[in-house]
């Protein structure tokens, strides 16, 4: 494999904490407000029990931000669970665009408080790999959090898949505070591995103002 | 003198239930979801008590405090938010904070809180 399993395991862990963080200050942000609904409730119950009259139309409003609320919840649980299950198998055949997508759900929190906005771009066909994907959104995590570092004061990065005859090339675009330097101090031991669990290569755009990650289509490990 | 409260948050459904069930309890509820723009309102505006979320767009909950303080050092300063470790609370409150409740809160002890930072706010008088 040509890596250090010890980095990778290291590495795949703090990302692993990190997205369960977020997964878990967003749930909790759920219950708060499900709990102030319950509150509201009931203290309208009180106040219905004072003799003042409850509107039914308040209490349909209720209703609708608790399942509003419950939604947003159970589209938490569904992307956590099929993160946590991204480790199930070291290599699985995967649809680039949907991990794409579950990895824009995942990072939601994390672009918003840095207050950058991503332009995700797919192909509109499919494109299925052979590759580790946990490993693959570990590494997009890193280059995202780079690119958000690298992004100067524009904060919008354009995220760009697509497809070449023996590769897939993942793009971070529009990132105006890249220096060569700055790309330089970025690839450090842990990225290295990454990249070579995943046999992909990652490198400045020639013209700058962005990275470029290159994924083989079937990895071998 | 109800007590004048602005409260901080970046969930909007949070903040107008909120606004609601605390302005039905007597206080005189201000809200935003922007930290930039509490700090605006901090300066043209004197509140007895800010409620802040920690983890906030724009702003990180530790710079936001101390520019509240150093705006208005006499607002108390109560951090309502979810999932924040306990070393962030204790610098949080050696910052100036008067207290860090959990979300979700019981709004009977966060009203107690703000009634005593009022109380608190009044003496410093």
């Amino acid at each position: 494999m040509g890596c250090k399993p010890d980095i990778i395991a290291e590495t795949g862990l703090q990302f692993f904490g990190r997205i369960s963080a977020s997964i878990s200050h967003e749930l909790k942000n759920v219950l708060a407000i499900i709990n102030e609904n319950a509150g509201l409730l009931e203290d309208l119950t009180l106040m219905a029990d004072r003799g003042q009259p409850t509107d039914p139309a308040r209490l349909k409003i209720m209703a609708a931000a608790v399942q509003k609320q419950i939604g947003r919840a159970d589209n938490i649980l569904k992307n956590m669970s099929r993160f946590a299950h991204s480790i199930d198998e070291t290599v699985a055949d995967v649809d680039l665009n949907q991990t794409l997508e579950l990895f824009m759900a995942l990072t939601e929190r994390f672009r918003t408080m840095r207050g950058v906005e991503v332009d995700l771009q797919l192909p509109a066909s499919p494109i299925t790999i052979a590759t580790a994907p946990f490993f693959l959104m570990n590494l997009l995590w890193l280059c995202l959090d780079f690119s958000m570092s690298a992004g100067g004061e524009d904060k919008r990065i354009d995220l760009v898949a697509e497809a070449t005859e023996n590769s897939v090339h993942i793009r971070f675009r529009r990132l105006s505070g890249l220096t060569e330097a700055l790309f330089a101090a970025f690839l450090s031991e842990r990225e290295k591995n990454l990249l070579a669990v995943l046999e992909a290569d990652l490198t400045a755009e020639p013209q700058g103002r962005g990275i470029v990650l290159q994924l083989s289509k079937i990895i071998n490990n | 003198m109800p007590a004048k409260v602005l409260l901080i948050d970046d969930e909007k459904d949070f903040l107008d239930i909120m606004a609601e069930r605390m302005g039905a309890r007597g206080m005189d509820i201000s809200t935003t979801t922007s930290a930039e723009n509490a700090l605006e309102m901090i300066q043209t505006e004197s509140y007895d008590v800010v409620i802040m979320d920690f983890l906030m767009p724009e702003m990180d909950g530790f710079r936001a405090l101390k520019l509240f303080k150093e705006t208005r050092p006499d607002v108390q300063i109560i951090l309502l938010t979810a999932n924040v470790p306990e070393e962030k609370c204790i610098e949080a409150i050696k910052l100036g904070a008067m207290d860090v409740i959990e979300k979700p809160a019981d709004l009977n002890l966060l009203t107690q809180k703000i009634e005593a930072a009022k109380t608190l706010k009044d003496k410093q008088k």
